[in-house]
Formats: C-alpha cells, sequence, structure tokens
C-alpha cells in the first residue's frame, strides 16, 4: 500500500494516538503522520474530519476519516487482518471488548482526578485507580497478554496509557508496582515489544507534560 | 441445543436492546427479571466488575455491556445483521453508536433535573448534540439505511423511553418542529413490530421511572414536576 494512503492526525502524548500507532506497526502497515497542535491552533483537516469531538487521533484511509481510537484499532484489524489483534472466537473477542470499553470508561479519567486533585480526593482517586488495575489484574489472570499467549487488542487499547503512570505516581505518591506487581509485570512484557517502545513517549516527559497541565489548571 | 439467557428488566433500555437484537436473529431465549435493588447471585458471579444488567449467557458463558452484547449476538447469528460488512461503515457505525450512548443520554437525561434557566442551557446543550444526529438521518429512514441496524438499537432510549418521560414532564427538548427528522424516526421506530413488543407500557415506565438506586431525592424531585406537570395541563 503507497504511504500516502494512510494518515494520522496525531499528538505525541496522547495515550489514544499511541493505540492507532501501535496497531499499525503490528500490522506493517507504512503511513504518514502529521502532528497537531492541540494548545495553538487544530488543523482544517481535523476541524473537518473530525467535527464533533476535534480530537486526535483521526485516521484517514484514501481521504476517509476515522475517530475515536478503539473505534480506528478495531478497523485497523478489520482493514489489514493479519497478524490478528483479536482472538478468533466471538466469545473471546467480547470478552476483549468488554475490558477495551472498561479501560475507555474508568482508567484515563481515574488518573485525571490523580494529578487534577489533592487531598481526599486526590486519596479517593488513587484508591479508585488501584481498584481499576486489580480489574484488569483480574481479567489477566495467568496469561501474558489479556489474549493469552499473544499480544493483541486490549494489550494495545490498556499499554499506553501507563506512560502517564509515572505522574500519577510522583503527584499522588504512591507505586503501581507495589500496589499491582501483575499488572507492573504485563507492563514490562509489553514494553519489551518493538512496536510499543519505538511508539511510546518517555514517561518522564509526559511528567513535564503533566506538570504543565496542572500549572495551566492552576493546581500546585 | 444452544442455551440463551438474558438477565434483564423489562423496563431498562439496555436490556431491550438485546431483546431487540435476539428478536430480529429470531434467537429463542430465557429472560430473567433481576430487580436493580436485590441483584441475584447468579448476577452479580456474571458481572463481578460493574453488576449490572443486562448479561446475556450462551451456553452458560456470560457476556456484559450491551454494546458488546450486540456486537457478540450479530457475529454469532448472521441473519438480519446489524452491522454493515464494509469496515470503513462499520467504523461510523460504531462511531454513531458510541456518540449515542456517550454523549446524547447524558445529555438528554439531564434535561429532567434543571428548572428555569438551568432548563434552558441543559436543553440548548442538548439540542447541540441531538443536531449531529438529526444531520446523519438525512435521506434515511434509519441510521441503518432502510432497516434497524446498531445505532437504532442502541438509541431506543431516544425513541421510547425519553420522549415518554419528556411528555409527563411537559418538556420541549426533542420535538416534531424542533428535529423533525429525529421524531419521524422515533415514530418509525417505536411502531416497528420487532420493537413495541419489547417497549413497557407509558404509565408503567412513568411509575417506576426514576429507579431508586438513583437516590430519594431525584425521585421525590421528579415526582413533584410531574404533579406540576399535570397541574399546569
Amino acid at each position: 500500500m503507497a504511504k500516502e494512503d494512510v494518515l494520522l492526525l496525531d499528538f505525541w502524548v496522547s495515550p489514544f494516538c499511541s493505540r492507532v500507532k501501535i496497531a499499525l506497526a503490528e500490522k506493517g502497515v507504512a503511513y504518514q503522520q502529521r502532528g497537531e497542535d492541540i494548545f495553538g491552533g487544530k488543523s482544517e483537516l481535523l476541524l473537518k474530519s473530525n467535527p464533533i469531538y476535534q480530537k486526535v487521533p483521526v485516521l484517514l484511509h484514501d481521504g476517509k476519516p476515522m475517530c475515536e481510537s478503539t473505534n480506528i484499532v478495531h478497523y485497523i484489524d478489520e482493514t489489514w487482518p493479519s497478524p490478528p489483534l483479536l482472538p478468533a472466537s466471538a466469545y473471546d473477542r467480547a470478552r476483549a471488548r468488554f475490558w477495551a470499553d472498561f479501560i475507555d470508561k474508568k482508567l484515563f479519567d481515574a488518573g485525571g482526578n490523580i494529578w487534577k486533585t489533592k487531598g481526599e480526593d486526590q486519596a479517593a482517586a488513587k484508591k479508585e485507580l488501584i481498584q481499576i488495575l486489580k480489574y484488569l489484574e483480574g481479567g489477566l489472570g495467568d496469561k501474558d497478554y489479556f489474549g493469552g499467549d499473544s499480544f493483541g487488542f486490549v494489550d494495545i487499547i490498556a499499554i499506553p496509557l501507563t506512560t502517564w503512570f509515572f505522574a500519577y505516581e510522583k503527584f499522588g505518591n504512591f507505586n503501581v508496582e507495589e500496589e499491582c506487581p501483575k499488572f507492573a509485570a504485563w507492563t514490562k512484557r509489553c514494553l519489551g515489544r518493538e512496536s510499543v517502545a519505538k511508539t511510546l513517549p518517555d514517561p518522564q516527559q509526559v511528567l513535564e507534560f503533566v506538570s504543565m497541565m496542572r500549572k495551566m489548571h492552576g493546581i500546585e | 441445543m444452544e442455551e440463551v439467557k438474558l438477565f434483564g428488566h423489562p423496563a431498562s433500555p439496555f436490556s431491550c436492546r438485546v431483546e431487540i437484537a435476539l428478536k430480529l436473529k429470531g434467537v429463542h431465549y430465557d429472560f430473567i427479571a433481576e430487580d436493580p435493588s436485590n441483584k441475584s447471585p447468579q448476577l452479580l458471579q456474571y458481572n463481578p466488575v460493574h453488576k449490572k444488567i443486562p448479561v446475556l449467557l450462551h451456553n452458560g458463558k456470560p457476556i456484559a455491556e450491551s454494546l458488546v452484547i450486540l456486537e457478540y449476538i450479530d457475529e454469532v447469528w448472521k441473519t438480519n445483521p446489524i452491522l454493515p460488512q464494509n469496515p470503513h461503515e462499520k467504523a461510523k457505525a460504531r462511531f454513531w453508536a458510541n456518540y449515542v450512548e456517550e454523549k446524547c443520554l447524558p445529555a438528554l437525561f439531564k434535561t429532567f433535573w434543571s428548572v428555569g434557566e438551568q432548563y434552558d442551557k441543559d436543553k440548548a446543550e442538548a439540542g447541540e448534540v441531538l443536531k449531529f444526529l438529526e444531520d446523519e438521518l438525512q435521506g434515511k429512514k434509519f441510521f441503518g439505511g432502510d432497516s434497524i441496524g446498531l445505532v437504532d438499537i442502541v438509541a431506543n432510549f431516544m425513541a421510547f423511553w425519553f420522549r415518554t418521560i419528556q411528555e409527563a414532564l411537559g418538556l420541549d427538548v426533542l420535538t416534531k418542529d424542533n428535529f423533525p427528522k429525529l421524531w419521524e424516526w422515533a415514530e418509525n421506530y417505536v411502531n416497528c413490530s420487532d420493537i413495541n413488543q419489547f417497549l413497557p407500557p407509558k404509565d408503567k415506565l412513568i411509575a417506576i421511572f426514576p429507579p431508586p438506586y438513583m437516590g430519594q431525592h431525584l425521585v421525590a424531585f421528579f415526582q413533584s414536576r410531574l404533579a406540576a406537570a399535570a397541574a399546569a395541563k
């Protein structure tokens, strides 16, 4: 496929954009990438492609836009079937979609509540994040990855969000590995994968970004 | 012999979605009505994370979350597909289904709980959200085209639950005048025989709304608004 057929509208620190980049890398799909200036001014193409949410990531394939990262990862899996990201059986696919939905509804917001708040609110947010990770540990069970032996859909949905954990730990004064060792082990396993290691930003840089956001929100 | 069970509630739009899909596919199932204030041990066992209905049990294996269940049903039973085959069209359907669930439902629901200036503000916000759906329906009978698809099934609360409660409260968020296409869609939708058999009677819905787990203050507030609306007629 010619490189210019696939274009990703991106923002470097966005874990949602990282999901798309990892999925494309897993499939060996060549694509162009355009960084959006989220604070300075979003491009015409972004606003036209995603008029409702006006957010990244947007994937344009042959000019047709796709929005919402989990939706895009689904699309990538269906359009470039090899290697498959979702499991083979309908039931296992439903389990994968369940966990992706759970992660989407809970994880990023819980983390946000840690760096955006202080005192009692922050303590409650930390408790919630740990509970979410414990549920995810339950979903992982004794498997290497959420889908079993192979890195797949749920791993792609979850792993980019872990780049923000260093920031949560710093501002929330806790340690994910101590609280959820199984989750931490899964994280390390995924980070050993080339598509993940080459895509994800350095957690130190994410911390600096979150520090800037805290100042912007007037939290110090 | 396939065993299909649905843990649901007869007045819940979420379990209704699953019933519509199973009916469209011609799947026989047992319906197990759950009491939200007294959840069964099976429900808690099958959905330990959210502890909610609907849960579909297929040959003993549980699936939770209505949108996940709908995709599962579409993959397992091929009659009357509810998702398009083409990946791009499928992505669009999933996008709109999520939009209806994540944006429309909360925005519409909010208008039940505000009065005066706050109501005007909430109504305007709901209108902004609905406008995109109104545009999406141009030239189509249903969101799925000529027949009901995923987005239509997910939007069931808009067609029936929201409009029923809106009428009882004397609100004017989604009307024939301000959203003619959506109104027409809703009328076609609730008159579909594959759907209307699963809709609870209007007076029953009003009588049990809001569910007590939402908080007694909301129940009381709703009762007072109902009374005020009835007196105004």
